[in-house]
């Protein structure tokens, strides 16, 4: 009796074989997966969904006292806190993307060495779930931004907050990239959690987060730039304060080497997802 | 039968390499690739521990395959480490074969541990969604169900109360009520029935049973306890260190995978380089071997006479040896002891083959062991021992021809007394 078959489980992989359209039936799952972080997160603690305001608020203050008022860096004419919170909103957006997506081998092995599902699900829900916290405090930036202005300071968003959106996509495009680039290989070498936490604190200060791209040389600043992160938070911070300008021809690198990060961090995931349980 | 194949295994290896695994931190790897180069010994692998080689391989599955069919309830049996729940995840999809193709027409729903993915936090109805979607069922498919799983988990009043306050017998409930309800054309399950009270667990046999004969899916079921497997399984699959042994009908598999059991009662015991517990022992006579005669394993009848033969050599003239079996039930203890009445003799050099006969009809069925020695009787019936216990020799005693009541063991013991004779 000929026989079609709906699905054939074979030893490897096709290399580019993306298998983006299961990932489609299982969007219930993300769903569930964003909802289920959320619920949890903040049960059992006093201030409940506070945190995801206390946590930026203490941030900018902090930035501002040591940035701002110790080692006086320059902040292009604009309130010294709302330069920082612009920054540190975008930033933090990135920073949680990054290392929460890049434990996911080794925080689900549980699950995962149960059941099966795309596993991309994790990480994307991951993702989807950080920009709740995004969204928050960015709501909190715009409030601030609004006391600003009507106090008369410096602030002038323009057009390009219409952008908005598009910075969104690239710095979870990029922080999903490599996130899941690293959470392939702790299956292996667990040294790189520890080394994620450390470097992305690092990456912070390679990246226009606490000092504006003007008190750079033209050297360093092309060097600065070539880090992927660094006119994203650039352009963010033009199109929400005005302040520095866009910075296209480095955005536009950024985008081709996210893009390229992210395809390779796919590729990586699934040839990993196929065994990881005999070595995680 | 025509119906259309649902799972067909084919041909399916999958490897562990033993041993190789990596230092599992990048420095440790480094460190060890760098000795490799150098031709160093490796700084990462224990002292004295056996290295490796590349090429040490293991195989967990070696080259299994079957078939199921649509409606069918499979169960598969075997011993630890026969690769049940190896088999298990391939088909599932948690791990990749090493080689072979498995062909799968429809979905999948794999059990292998209750409440998968369950948060503590959040409450039952919430963990019913978050459950059957990670079980692959869509949003809508489980707002259709989601009545009837409460009703089945009997959870109802606590539906809306977080997990983490559930008793774990209400935890399990639950969780078994998500996946029995799942739409999935296959359904498997890793010993999940041995949880819940036993009401709750005919319920779910039961289930498991319409959804095999009524709903015409496929189940494929893994369990040790041969009881549930009778009750669900239409067709039993034998797995031992990797390869199918026996496919077909269920009693003839449980027959098969019972007499493998046998395996871990022996009948040849090499006593040669076997370290002794007195240093006195084998100076005068020496114990070789001993082995169960015309078994292929030593699980007697009730009843059955236990044949041993002892290979012993007789280092210098010895005669007046005997020998002693002290019998003890494997969990709980001494039982008692038998000696031979007549003596053997041996000459000095010579190789003794002594054949012996057991008499252990007073025993209950279990399983016992064997501590066995020859000993020395000199004229004043002093008595020293030559050699043995070296080994602990199992012997399973089982009633196959029933001809006794039944034996309460915890109540009366392990032994048979003499039937008491009414004088008046």
């Amino acid at each position: 009796m000929e026989q079609t078959w709906k699905k054939v489980i074979e030893p490897k992989n096709k290399l580019l074989d993306l298998k983006l359209g299961e990932l489609l039936e299982y969007k219930d799952l993300i769903w569930m997966f964003v909802k289920r972080s959320f619920k949890s997160q903040y049960k059992q603690t006093i201030l409940g969904p506070a945190w995801f305001v206390i946590n930026p608020l203490i941030t900018s203050v902090l930035f501002t006292v040591v940035f701002g008022g110790i080692a006086k860096i320059s902040t292009d004419g604009v309130p010294q806190f709302l330069f920082y919170m612009a920054g540190n909103t975008a930033w933090s957006y990135f920073a949680t993307c990054l290392t929460n997506t890049s434990n996911t081998f080794v925080a689900n092995a549980g699950v995962f060495g149960k059941v099966y599902f795309p596993r991309l699900v994790m990480p994307i829900s991951t993702v989807i779930f950080s920009v709740l916290s995004f969204l928050i405090q960015l709501a909190l930036l715009v409030g601030f931004m609004i006391y600003f202005m009507a106090i008369g300071e410096n602030v002038q968003p323009n057009m390009y907050i219409l952008l908005l959106p598009v910075f969104v996509l690239h710095m979870a495009a990029m922080g999903l990239g490599f996130g899941i680039i690293i959470s392939s290989l702790t299956t292996k070498y667990r040294d790189l959690t520890i080394l994620v936490g450390f470097g992305v604190q690092l990456w912070m200060y390679i990246t226009p987060v606490v000092y504006p791209v003007s008190t750079l040389s033209d050297k360093l600043k092309a060097l600065i730039m070539l880090n992927p992160m660094a006119p994203v938070v650039n352009n963010f911070k033009y199109a929400m304060l005005g302040c520095g300008k866009m910075e296209w021809g480095y955005w536009g690198l950024s985008a081709i080497v996210t893009a390229v990060v992210l395809f390779v961090g796919i590729v990586i995931f699934n040839k990993v997802e196929k065994t990881f349980m005999d070595t995680v | 039968m025509a119906e259309e194949l649902m799972l067909k295994v084919e041909d399916v290896y999958k490897r562990y390499r033993l041993g190789t695994i990596g230092g599992g931190t990048l420095t440790a790897d480094l460190q060890s690739w760098w000795a490799k180069v150098r031709h160093k010994e490796d700084p990462n692998s224990k002292i004295g521990a056996k290295t490796y080689g590349k090429n040490e391989v293991f195989y967990a599955l070696n080259g299994i395959s079957f078939e199921v069919r649509k409606g069918e309830a499979l169960g598969i049996i075997g011993g630890n480490g026969a690769g049940k729940s190896t088999t298990l995840k391939l088909i599932s999809q948690v791990t990749a074969p090493t080689e072979g193709k498995i062909y799968l027409n429809g979905r999948i729903t794999s059990m292998l541990e209750v409440g998968t993915g369950f948060h503590p936090e959040l409450t039952g109805r919430e963990n019913i969604y978050l459950n059957g979607a990670i079980l692959g069922m869509t949003k809508a498919e489980i707002d259709k169900k989601i009545e009837e799983i409460i009703d089945f988990s009997e959870c109802r009043q606590f539906i809306d109360t977080p997990v983490k306050r559930y008793s774990s017998g209400m935890y399990v409930k639950l969780a078994f009520s998500v996946a029995a309800h799942l739409d999935s054309e296959i359904m498997i399950m890793d010993e999940v029935l041995a949880v819940g009270d036993m009401a709750f667990q005919k319920k779910c046999i039961d289930k498991m049973k319409s959804i095999a004969n009524d709903e015409g899916r496929t189940i494929l079921y893994v369990s040790h306890n041969m009881n549930t497997i009778r009750q669900l399984c239409d067709r039993c699959v034998v797995l031992d260190k990797g390869k199918v042994i026996f496919e077909g009908d269920v009693e003839k598999a449980i027959e098969v995978y019972m007499n493998f059991e046998s395996s871990t009662f022996p009948t040849n015991y090499d006593c040669n380089n076997v370290l002794r517990d007195d240093l006195n022992f084998g100076k005068k006579a020496f114990i070789q071997s001993v082995n169960f005669l015309d078994k292929n394993s030593a699980i007697y009848d009730s009843g059955e006479k236990i044949k041993i033969e002892v290979v012993w050599k007789s280092i210098v003239n010895i005669d007046n040896v005997g020998v002693r079996m002290a019998v003890k039930q494997r969990t709980s203890g001494n039982i008692g002891m038998a000696q031979s009445k007549e003596t053997l003799i041996g000459k000095e050099g010579d190789v003794n083959r002594s054949i012996f006969e057991l008499d252990l009809s007073n025993l209950c069925d279990g399983e016992y062991y064997i501590k066995l020695f020859l000993y020395e009787s000199d004229m004043s019936g002093n008595v020293f021992d030559l050699d043995g216990a070296m080994h602990t020799i199992f012997v399973k005693i089982k009633t196959i021809k029933k001809t006794r009541a039944v034996w309460k063991q915890n109540y009366w013991g392990n032994v048979y007394l003499n039937e008491i004779k009414i004088l008046q």
